[in-house]
């Protein structure tokens, strides 16, 4: 047993225990102080110098079939587990009083969670998807009791998406898994790394865009995003926190993690379908993004159009490009966390989360005022928080793609065609800024105060983490870059 | 290899037991019979752990017991058996109540031995289709599982969907044993064979380029292709019915509705896994014919896609339970059918995905009937409207289907998601795109039919908030099914070893 066996198990454990009647907002917020501990623990023991998985254990389950529990971390999946531990404290913290069920509802929030970071921690591809899909039942639920407006639909519809986007995913795994000689057949991540040059180059293709379309589901790639607005908006705040802040980087670091090392040639031939759909996401997106009208709306959107910035750092395909996506993973999971944290606030006080219903919001809740302000100016990507570095990373990696020489092509055109997002979202979060806090107060809006205690601080801590990721990346790359190194490494 | 007692003595034992039930039922003083299920439940239990004693031998050519196999996977479906006899039986014993007010007679119980008694039979006659690999003893045992069904169908005497429920099955049943019938004499009129190992070689043989010494078996059944995909089409047809493949499903919806509940649940997992049996053994021949393989192939293929089509598609609309689980018991069947066609490229791959397959259905089958069942006796009704609020009038039994469903769908460590996960594995590895897309469809379409389900028992207030009551042997039977969900869905290893050094084929020797 390892701290990360701990890490994963310890919140199914607690949702249990919920399950079983334990007191529910107490365990649950143990469980996520306890993650959030023991994540850092195993931060701090984690040696930089050696590099590689650290505190790995393996059980085995299905030998023939080369699957085993195998749980092990690297930087990047450090970074993640922190993210995780994070977001699920904030989510946690952050909870408004739940009227009926609770204890349903935090076992929800607990498997979440768990999913995630089981995901995160493991090294063997068959449990990594598993994890993952640990999830769909707890989302189904949460949006469906516990949701908003239309959220019978919003649960359906996320479902079947995420489902669909789940099998594809896994005809992409028995794919990549049969491309190996059946004797070097596994699940086993490092073992497939270690042979990946046994995967012949004219198969890569076939088996990438599997991949690509199944996590490209799940990330809400266009033009498979549909589900993802609606869900934001109509799950309950703890979900959306939890899911556009940590569950959909799932899919981003799959792609990091397993489709970009191991199927080199494969993601060559489809680059440039992934170049024109990351576009869209940033610039078509960004578009109907202005033109929400509601707060919750807007943030489901914008959360889609950012996945496109990441998919730029993935087609760049080098080391900086994708250190790059990998911060902004972390960058974005953290602001959109806090932003809907507020959103879910608001959500509370106000009969309607319309920009024309609110004005002034600033002078009754001037806490809300900052902090608002600050997660919307990381989330524009402006200097001082992760979001600026990241996306700077994204870019010079991507616009350095193919060689030293000056060189100028498909990713290029795409990166410039991206830059233009930071202007859009500028303008769809400044806008929704001044319409919301600034100006007179609208009558709509007598309800509102600051937040409690326990929203102001899991808004702080998610903050927190972004200036420092803003005014020392390097504490974040120092974990991300070498493991992003050792993917690309011939 | 020690020699330990012979595997046959289990069917004798469940023989015996059957009869000896069938004493008590004749002479027994008790009215109320449900003590014969609670020693059936006991000594068949006892059977499951004897069975690890029983020899697993090679099957023979020669000699008497040539038309029975011991291999390990024939073992492996025995413990099937006799574990879903188990379930059923514990499910009448909580259906005793429905079945009386539909059988006639004033004292409490009176009439309901043969309910206990009957699945003992069929059980028998399952365990036998496990080893048979002759077309006689394969016909015998159908028959001995399929008129035991007859009976059971229709038991609700009073109940006329019940008895519209026997006829239906009566009536297709008879029609498909015509066909069985019918495509084994064309077979043995090919071949002058019942035996499939004997079959199998005489096809090769026959089919097989003439040699040069001139001996007449060899390439004696050129030019008959025609006479053999008959008699293979004409089988298919009546295992069709069995397993409940489009496009013979028209008796699943109305029988499975109308049949005491116990009796569809055993019908959906007892039959289907039988059907599958015999399917696996008759396509290891069929489809070692290289003149005839491509055609099987395409046969089963369109079987797969019809069925996967029909049934994930026409479950979507229902609103009752049993009619829901009949659709989708013909959903799971198209989805094992992907693994059939697969049978000939990729053997090893395909048996296991079946084997494992079947395990798992078993248990969600079983679990999602006896919830249903417990469930149904409160709210008076299995519409899925008589979940709602299931969450908080029984938590337990909620998390139970919870489970049930989870696994039905095919969600990560769960049972029956691993069963998907082979089959998709296999159809990957023969290269079968359009079934794997046809998959994809159904299994998208399986999230929306089985979380109607959830959704009713989470989203939903109940329209009758007494909390439920359940007997401790129901208790623990729906514990021991949701814990074999989890461990069959993240430790298979217990089950492939169980599947391990099994002789897979039956006409392995005909190699030599």
């Amino acid at each position: 047993m390892t701290v990360l066996n701990f890490i994963v198990l310890l919140p199914i454990l607690n949702a249990l225990a919920i399950a079983f009647g334990a007191p529910a907002r107490k365990s649950a917020l143990l469980s996520a102080w306890t993650q959030l501990i023991l994540t850092l623990f195993a931060i701090a023991g984690y040696n930089t110098a050696k590099g590689g998985y650290q505190f790995g254990s393996t059980w085995q389950v299905a030998p023939d079939w080369g699957i085993a529990f195998t749980l092990g971390a690297d930087g990047l999946s450090l970074v993640m587990l922190l993210l995780t531990a994070v977001v699920t404290l904030a989510a946690v913290w952050a909870t408004p009083r739940i009227e009926k069920r609770e204890n349903l509802f935090f076992v929800c929030v607990l498997l979440i969670s768990a999913g995630a970071a089981g995901a995160f921690a493991s090294v063997d591809l068959f449990f990594f998807y598993a994890f993952h899909e640990l999830a769909l039942i707890p989302t189904f639920l949460l949006i469906g009791i516990w949701g908003h407006g239309e959220r019978q639909v919003a649960a359906w519809k996320t479902t079947i998406y995420l489902a669909v986007g789940s099998i594809i995913l896994l005809v992409g795994i028995a794919k990549l898994y049969l491309a190996f000689p059946v004797e070097a057949r596994t699940f086993d991540l490092t073992v497939m790394q270690a042979n990946r040059a046994l995967i012949p180059a004219d198969a890569q293709a076939g088996i990438y865009i599997w991949l690509l379309i199944g996590f490209g589901i799940l990330i809400s790639l266009f033009p498979f995003h549909s589900w993802a607005p609606l869900a934001y908006a109509s799950a309950p705040t703890p979900a959306a926190m939890l899911h556009a802040g940590v569950l959909k980087k799932f899919g981003l670091y799959g792609l990091i993690r397993v489709a970009l090392p191991l199927l080199p040639e494969g993601a060559k031939a489809w680059a440039n379908l992934l170049l024109v759909l990351l576009v869209c996401n940033i610039l078509y997106i960004g578009l109907v993004t202005i033109a929400q009208k509601r707060l919750d709306w807007m943030l489901g959107y914008s959360s889609v159009m950012h996945m496109g910035y990441a998919f730029l750092g993935i087609a760049a395909a080098n080391v900086v490009g994708v250190t790059g996506a990998a911060l902004l993973m972390l960058a974005h999971g953290l602001s959109i966390a806090a932003l809907f944290a507020m959103c879910g606030h608001l959500r509370q006080t106000t009969p309607s989360l319309a920009f024309t219903s609110m004005g002034g919001l600033a002078k009754r809740a001037p806490f809300l005022g900052y902090a608002f302000g600050m997660a919307a100016f990381a989330s524009i990507g402006l200097p001082g928080f992760a979001n600026f570095a990241s996306e700077l990373m994204v870019f010079f990696g991507a616009w350095k793609t193919g060689g030293a020489t000056l060189n100028f092509g498909p990713v290029q055109i795409a990166t410039i065609c991206a830059l233009w997002g930071v202007v859009i979202s500028a303008v769809y979060m400044l806008r929704a800024y001044r319409q919301m806090f600034q100006g007179e107060p609208h009558d709509n809006t007598a309800a509102v105060t600051d937040p409690a205690c326990c929203t102001r601080w899991a808004v702080l801590i998610l903050l927190a983490a972004l200036l420092v990721g803003g005014l020392w990346p390097k504490s974040y790359v120092n974990f991300i870059q070498p493991s992003v190194e050792a993917l690309f490494a011939k | 290899m020690q020699q330990l007692i012979p595997a046959i003595t289990l069917e004798v034992a469940v023989l015996i037991l059957g009869l000896l039930m069938l004493f008590a039922e004749a002479f027994s003083k008790r009215a109320d019979r449900s003590h014969m299920a609670g020693y059936a439940i006991a000594v068949l239990l006892a059977l499951i752990g004897y069975s690890f004693f029983t020899q697993s031998a090679p099957t023979e050519l020669t000699g008497y017991w040539k038309f029975y196999a011991a291999d390990a996977t024939s073992l492996f479906f025995k413990r099937i058996a006799l574990g879903t006899t188990v379930v059923v039986l514990v499910m009448a014993r909580e259906y005793r109540h429905v079945l009386q007010k539909y059988i006639p007679g004033t004292e409490a119980g009176r009439g309901t031995g043969e309910f206990y008694c009957l699945p003992v039979f069929i059980c028998a006659g399952l365990m036998f289709m496990a080893s048979a690999v002759d077309f006689i003893l394969i016909f015998v045992a159908l028959e001995l599982v399929t008129i035991g069904f007859y009976v059971l169908v229709a038991y609700m005497r009073r109940h006329t969907q019940s008895l519209e429920a026997g006829v239906k099955y009566l009536i297709l049943g008879a029609l498909s044993t015509g066909f069985l019938v019918y495509g084994i004499t064309w077979i043995f009129g090919l071949t002058g064979q019942t035996n499939l190992i004997a079959v199998k070689v005489a096809l090769m043989n026959g089919f097989g380029a003439p040699s040069a010494s001139g001996a007449h078996e060899y390439g004696a059944l050129i030019g008959n292709e025609g006479a053999l995909l008959f008699g293979i089409m004409l089988i298919m047809i009546a295992l069709g019915f069995k397993i409940a493949a489009a496009p013979f499903q028209l008796w699943v919806p109305d029988v499975y509705q109308g049949a005491p509940t116990p009796v569809t649940a055993f019908l959906s997992v007892g039959s289907k896994a039988a059907g599958f049996i015999v399917l696996v053994r008759v396509l290891d021949v069929f489809l070692a014919v290289p003149a005839v393989q491509g055609k099987v192939v395409a046969l089963l293929v369109v079987l797969a896609v019809l069925t996967l089509l029909y049934g994930n598609l026409a479950a979507m609309p229902q609103d009752n339970l049993k009619r829901l689980f009949a659709y989708s018991s013909i959903a799971h069947a198209g989805y094992l059918l992907i693994a059939c066609a697969t049978l000939g490229t990729q053997p090893a791959l395909a048996k296991e995905a079946i084997s494992f397959y079947l395990a798992g259905y078993l248990v969600m089958t079983l679990l999602s009937f006896l919830i249903l069942i417990i469930v149904a006796r409160h709210s008076r009704g299995d519409e899925i409207h008589h979940f709602n609020g299931l969450g908080k009038r029984s938590p337990f039994l909620a998390a139970g289907m919870t489970l049930a469903i989870a696994s039905l769908a095919g969600i990560p460590l769960t049972a029956g998601f691993l069963g998907k996960f082979l089959i998709f594995k296999t159809a990957v590895a023969a290269g079968q795109w359009t079934l794997i897309g046809i998959g994809i469809i159904g299994v998208a379409a399986g999230f929306y039919y089985y979380f109607k389900v959830l959704a009713a028992m989470y989203w939903r207030e109940p329209g009758d908030a007494t909390a439920i009551r359940i007997s401790s042997l129901a208790r623990a039977s729906v514990v021991v099914l949701s814990v074999s969900i989890i461990i069959l869905g993240i430790w298979p290893k217990p089950i492939l070893d169980q599947l391990k050094d099994a002789p897979a084929a039956p006409g392995h020797l005909a190699n030599h």
